[in-house]
């Protein structure tokens, strides 16, 4: 009897804490990110993360009058362990906001447990087709793009630059395969080869017969989507192929911020002056994001990734919809009416939100050169797609 | 053009192979002598390439990195071999897969502390980042060619070591009858040791050749060990020939394979329908055959005698 009452007494302390959160939690503004920080793509959420804490220092992480209170989870590069990291920001933590997801097929498996629960859902890279129309939700925006729209933009390059015959190469999984439909879908030329290698666990990093046959193909230019880890790897193999001068380099999601440095480190010239498509570059002239950009090279000492630009308008978009309604976290219709008008000032730019609460924005075509003092980053050269929204869109009920 | 491209493919798949071969000659060693599954042979792969890239950036010079990579990755293997696996011989396979898994976690975090998760590059000189025109129409990387060279000299190195020296006596007796070579007085714990760290340094080497294409980064042993496992299975376990002769035939298949599947399928069926199944039937390719040489072979190519 003696040991069921202190039982008892144990798990009404344990249980109390948890009666008196929500309570104290109203004083502070709580949000969930969600990333990768562990695996090798642990490098891409770490710079996401450092954006984050870049635009909570510019915001004094306050927002509507409140304190802002980070939670930042790790999905190590599974759906399954982001959906339980996700579980536990909405059930445990009850955060107000989760935003974040790198990988489309981990914002696929998590959607649901933080749209049920009636919380905002905020993708700051991950846009696959389905949350841009068929499961479209009231709750739902992201601060990044569609999956196909940059490859699009990419395919309009290519007609601008005359280009004819195009060899394409991608991993064959869900995102590789969207990359693909994507320039196929603007591209007007001839695709002469298309190769879809191994991905996943065991993916395929060596691509010399793949570049082999790019090569005796003879086409204009070779078309390439490999993001993390098998970008670099590719570009080192297209250069020590001698392909620089025989077949053009375009890219989408390859090369990057995060890749460049590591190719500069490697001696990669191969890369310089190859042309990739984004909505964004970290020399975009406005004052957001020069901003943005400056403030992280100083504190981080180098530049920032689109991964990170888009952490840092996740940040700011939330900032919109609390300031909105003065910090009354209980008006959900205030804050979403708020964030629908994306009247923020995006590092990106003016855009507007689609029906589907896409953003409608410009994608530019960019080359990579070296900048005044010597490193390795991207120039933009021109607007592709002007205000363009998602084909998707039209899927969408809302 | 078309000759000239399959000479290119075939070299290609050589390269591969050899590759394949320098990181499975340790596996079959350790699988074959001791009896030992070593899950975590894909770490010290990664390891020699991450020593490698870090003596590349403090000395300036691949080549000497590489050169003192090598022994630094076979001392990894040592100290591994004497703090955790030989504790483990006297227990059954399952206890070897639970604790070099659990090794795995514990070296790519390691890894993970020291190097940073973002993975490293490594700068080679100008000579070896260009192309070379072995025969008229068939241009190689030079790198690539250098790998089937050292990959080569290896295979050739290990195959006198093996087959002439008395070492190598100790090692192919041990890996026929384990117990009578300890019952005729050898240092079964020495050789044991000196037998690991052969295999780890065989695997560092791989792994410097490996970083220069792609990078050193964490995991990335992990994605090539199973492909090792095929090569040792279809050798033969214990057998060096055998992971030879398997590891180049893996090579040449699984790039032939990526080559020219496409091509062939779309002889038969609709491109569309060729485009799709190409891909996965490539990524099979390795796995159907050592389905079907098991199915004829039970005890792989070139078994080691009397097992």
């Amino acid at each position: 009897m003696k040991k069921l009452l202190s039982n008892a007494l144990i798990s009404a302390a344990i249980l109390t804490p948890a009666i008196f959160s929500p309570v104290i939690a109203a004083d502070e503004v709580k949000i969930g990110f969600v990333t990768t920080l562990t695996t090798g793509g642990a490098s891409i959420g770490q710079d996401q993360e450092k954006a984050v804490n870049l635009a909570l220092k510019h915001i004094d992480n306050t927002m509507g009058g409140k304190q802002v209170k980070l939670i930042m989870a790790d999905d190590g590069f599974k759906p399954e362990v982001g959906k339980q990291a996700t579980d536990k920001l909405v059930k445990q933590d009850d955060v107000d906001f989760v935003a974040g997801y790198i990988w489309s097929h981990v914002l696929l498996a998590s959607r649901k447990s933080v749209l049920d629960a009636g919380k905002f859902l905020i993708t700051a890279n991950a846009g696959p087709s389905p949350v841009a129309g068929k499961l479209c939700h009231e709750n739902f925006f992201s601060t990044s793009w569609q999956n196909d729209q940059t490859p699009m933009a990419m395919g309009e390059t290519l007609n601008q630059k005359g280009v004819k015959s195009l060899y394409v190469m991608a991993p064959n999984y869900a995102a590789g395969k969207d990359m693909v439909a994507g320039v196929e879908r603007t591209f007007k030329g001839k695709i002469i080869g298309k190769d879809m290698t191994k991905w996943g666990k065991d993916a395929q990093l060596d691509f010399s017969a793949e570049l082999a046959k790019a090569k005796a193909s003879g086409a204009e230019g070779i078309f390439v989507f490999y993001p993390g880890k098998a970008g670099p790897a590719f570009i080192k193999q297209y250069q020590q192929a001698g392909l620089r001068d025989v077949l053009p380099l375009y890219t989408v999601f390859t090369v990057d911020s995060l890749s460049l440095p590591k190719l500069q480190a490697g001696g990669m010239e191969g890369v310089l002056g190859s042309v990739s498509t984004q909505h964004w570059g970290p020399d975009l002239d406005n004052p957001a994001n020069k901003k943005f950009v400056d403030d992280f090279r100083k504190d981080y000492g180098s530049y920032p990734s689109f991964y990170a630009a888009q952490a840092y308008d996740s940040i700011l978009l939330i900032k919109s919809a609390v300031d909105a309604v003065n910090g009354d976290l209980t008006d959900k219709d205030g804050m979403r009416a708020a964030m629908e008008q994306a009247s923020f000032d995006s590092v990106r730019g003016e855009f507007t939100y689609g029906n589907n609460h896409m953003p409608i924005q410009d994608f530019y075509s960019r080359t990579v050169v070296a900048d005044a003092d010597g490193n390795w980053t991207t120039h933009i050269d021109k607007v592709v797609l002007d205000d363009h929204q998602d084909v998707y869109a039209a899927d969408c009920k809302l | 053009m078309e000759a000239s491209l399959l000479l290119i493919q075939l070299l290609n798949g050589l390269q591969l192979g050899i590759l394949l071969f320098l990181l499975s000659a340790g596996l079959t060693l350790t699988f074959g002598i001791m009896d030992f599954v070593n899950l975590a042979h894909g770490s010290l792969y990664m390891l020699g390439a991450f020593i490698c890239a870090s003596l590349t950036q403090l000395t300036g010079s691949f080549a000497l990195a590489a050169l003192l990579a090598v022994p630094l990755t076979a001392l990894c293997g040592l100290l591994i071999e004497m703090v955790v696996i030989r504790q483990l011989y006297s227990r059954n396979h399952l206890d070897h897969v639970l604790a070099t898994f659990g090794l795995i976690l514990c070296l790519d975090t390691i890894a993970e502390i020291v190097w940073s998760p973002a993975g490293i590059a490594i700068a080679l000189p100008d000579i070896l980042n260009g192309q070379l025109e072995v025969l008229p129409g068939v241009v190689v990387p030079v790198f690539r060619l250098l790998i089937i060279a050292v990959g080569l000299l290896a295979a050739a190195g290990l195959y006198v070591l093996v087959n002439h020296t008395k070492l190598g006596m100790l090692i192919r007796a041990g890996a026929s009858n384990r117990t009578m070579v300890g019952a005729l007085g050898v240092d079964i714990k020495t050789l044991f040791s000196g037998v690991f760290a052969m295999g780890a340094a065989l695997a560092g080497l791989a792994g410097l050749l490996v970083a220069p294409i792609a990078e050193a980064s964490i995991g990335m042993g992990n994605e090539i060990i199973i492909t090792a496992f095929v090569v040792i299975i279809i050798g033969g376990i214990g057998s060096m020939k055998g992971a030879f002769i398997a590891a180049l035939l893996i090579g040449l298949i699984d790039t032939l394979g990526r080559s020219y599947l496409d091509d062939v399928f779309k002889l038969i069926m609709s491109n569309e329908a060729a485009e799709t199944a190409a891909p996965a039937i490539s990524a099979m390719l390795i796995y159907l055959m050592m389905a079907v040489i098991l199915a004829i072979r039970p005890q792989g190519l070139f078994p080691a005698s009397s097992r």
